[in-house]
């Protein structure tokens, strides 16, 4: 054994069985995903055509309207869903432990019960015969609406339930941010006859300005993906106003078994992923002072 | 200057070392805007139990009953009666231990090397490993398809598990974990004539067990909710995992929201079991994994 190999080997030898199957089913795939995209692939015969399938991702209509709804949907919801986590975790931070750790298990509950579980319950609230939605909106007594079924309000109903069931690990993150501000910072502020407005506005959000920047990066990139309650709430419709792009590639994938176009728009969503990701950071993180 | 002992209520609900304290009745509005957004996120969960203990007949009705007047089994018999229900549980399980442990068992073993051993390579082979985090199981599904397709695994155990042992987020998590580990600990190890293997089990493990158990806890999770993946690479009846079986049962009788119900209950019931009994891994690990702000 080599001076070299030696050095090295202990290292080698404890990445091996991670990286055995990191390199067969992850990078392999990922190179894959590139040069599918060049290809018409089918079981019988593969022939390289060059940048056709982009050519065809970009005039397929289709495409179009699901890269407006999934913005539209991830705009909506990091918003809220931001928002939302912001807030609770403000009202939170001057609550004593027990309380805190209570509401935090709370709001944390949804995240851990799956997509297709929180898709289900809300086909039913959905629901616009049986539903409890438009139950509690005939007490009052309003005429509720088949809010799935109306292509004016489903990609709003999809965002709703999101808003609503999501942001749990959001708050606790932003809660670990404010409980490490400094005391002094408080006091400083205080001392110079803040309000509690100008408190939050100057002292506490420059200060937790990198967690919120990774909250958005990271919420942004995974409700980029939304898949789940599409697939089992609306299918896209209805006439594809909740068609999204990754369900847009699964239809290609697997329902018209279009390999290479499906590789070719998965190109472009991870393209889109990261600029969006790489804006994000530019855009946020001029203003982020470590 | 005397100050006032605060009063129980206070005692209760307010941080006493936090600055800027709320005045009792701004406590109370703190509290009641909690509890409204709180409820929000849990009456949907409680109206999952609620219906599925609830006869079919009496679901369907207006107004519909917060509380089920006369609760059933019958739509858990219901759900249980079905041919491949208890098969599909099983593979979850099987699928979610399976990746769990070989995880939690890899991704520590290479955090390790990240973290304490020097070797060529190391600083590159991890900025892969970052960059992959990033990337979106989305962008591989493609290719993935077709490899395991390739490789005659579709429809089978191995087609189905295998890619999902890929953990860059683990490897990740847990060489932040072993990285606060002093170095000092390992060369005495050394000098006491250890090996690398027992270093690593004898040393670093017992050091870095919640960190493991984080990490556990959230690989089950993740792999017990797993949608996507399972859907495509699984084709048989008797294949399909119970977050698949969860929609075929529903797409069979579309309008048996008790069905629904009862079997999303039991889907999740393991879940939040695992999340209750772990919690503050949950509340505390999150930060970990997470920028350090």
């Amino acid at each position: 054994m080599g001076r070299w190999a030696r050095a090295n080997v202990r290292g080698y030898l404890f990445l091996l069985p991670q990286f055995s199957v990191f390199f067969v089913f992850f990078l392999i795939p990922v190179i894959g995903a590139f040069a599918l995209a060049f290809f018409d692939y089918r079981p019988t015969r593969v022939s390289f055509v060059g940048l056709d399938n982009f050519r065809r991702v970009f005039s397929d209509p289709l495409m179009g309207i699901a890269l407006r709804n999934t913005v539209l949907f991830t705009v909506g919801v990091v918003v809220f869903w931001l928002g939302k986590a912001m807030l609770i975790a403000y009202l939170l931070d001057p609550l004593s432990k027990r309380l805190q750790t209570f509401y935090k298990s709370a709001f944390y509950l949804p995240s851990v019960t799956s997509g297709v579980i929180i898709s289900l319950i809300w086909l039913w609230i959905f629901n616009p015969t049986f539903g409890l939605l438009n139950a509690a909106l005939r007490t009052f007594g309003i005429e509720g609406i088949a809010w799935l079924g109306n292509p004016n309000t489903a990609l709003g109903a999809l965002i709703a339930m999101q808003v609503i069931m999501g942001g749990g690990s959001s708050i606790v993150l932003l809660s670990a941010a404010l409980a490490r501000i400094p005391r002094e910072m408080y006091e400083v502020a205080i001392l110079d006859g803040a309000s509690r407005g100008i408190v939050f506005t100057q002292v506490i959000v420059p200060l937790i300005k990198p967690v919120l920047l990774y909250l958005v990066v990271t919420g942004t990139i995974n409700t980029f993906q939304v898949f789940e309650s599409i697939y089992v709430m609306t299918q896209g419709g209805p006439q594809f106003a909740t068609i999204t792009v990754v369900y847009r590639i699964y239809q290609t994938a697997f329902q018209q078994f279009q390999i290479g176009l499906a590789s070719a728009q998965a190109i472009v969503l991870f393209v889109l992923t990261f600029a969006l990701a790489a804006v994000q950071f530019r855009w946020l993180g001029k203003h982020v002072e470590y | 200057m005397a100050t006032r002992r605060p009063s129980l209520f206070r005692r209760a609900v307010i941080d006493p070392d936090h600055p800027v304290k709320p005045s009792s009745a701004g406590a109370v509005l703190f509290i009641g805007i909690l509890s409204v957004l709180g409820l929000m996120t849990l009456v949907p969960l409680y109206w999952m139990v609620v219906t599925a203990f609830t006869p079919p007949t009496l679901a369907v009705r207006f107004p519909p009953e917060l509380w089920p007047s006369s609760p059933t089994l019958r739509n858990f018999a219901a759900v249980l009666s079905r041919p491949m229900f208890v098969q599909w549980v099983i593979n979850s399980t099987i699928m979610a231990v399976v990746v769990t442990v070989f995880t939690v068992l890899t991704a520590s073993m290479a955090g390790y090397a990240f973290a304490k051993i020097p070797f060529a390579g190391s600083k590159w082979l991890f900025w892969v490993l970052i960059i992959s985090v990033m990337l979106p199981f989305e962008t591989i599904l493609v290719p993935l398809f077709i490899l395991i397709t390739r490789m005659g695994l579709v429809d089978t155990y191995a087609g189905l598990i295998l890619p999902l042992l890929a953990s860059p987020f683990g490897v990740f998590l847990m060489k932040q974990f072993i990285q606060t580990l002093p170095s000092e600990l390992m060369d005495s190890a050394r000098v006491d004539g250890a090996n690398e293997w027992q270093i690593f089990w004898h040393v670093v493990t017992p050091l870095v067990t919640s960190g493991m158990a984080f990490l556990g806890i959230i690989t089950f999770v993740a792999q017990w909710n797993l949608f996507l993946w399972p859907l495509v690479a699984t084709r048989s009846s008797g294949m399909r995992t119970l977050q698949v079986g969860l929609v075929l049962m529903r797409e069979e009788e579309p309008m048996y929201f008790g069905l629904h119900m009862a079997s999303a209950t039991l889907a999740a019931i393991p879940i939040i079991i695992v999340f209750f009994a772990f919690q503050r891994y949950f509340l505390r690990g999150i930060t970990v994994g997470a920028v350090k702000g």
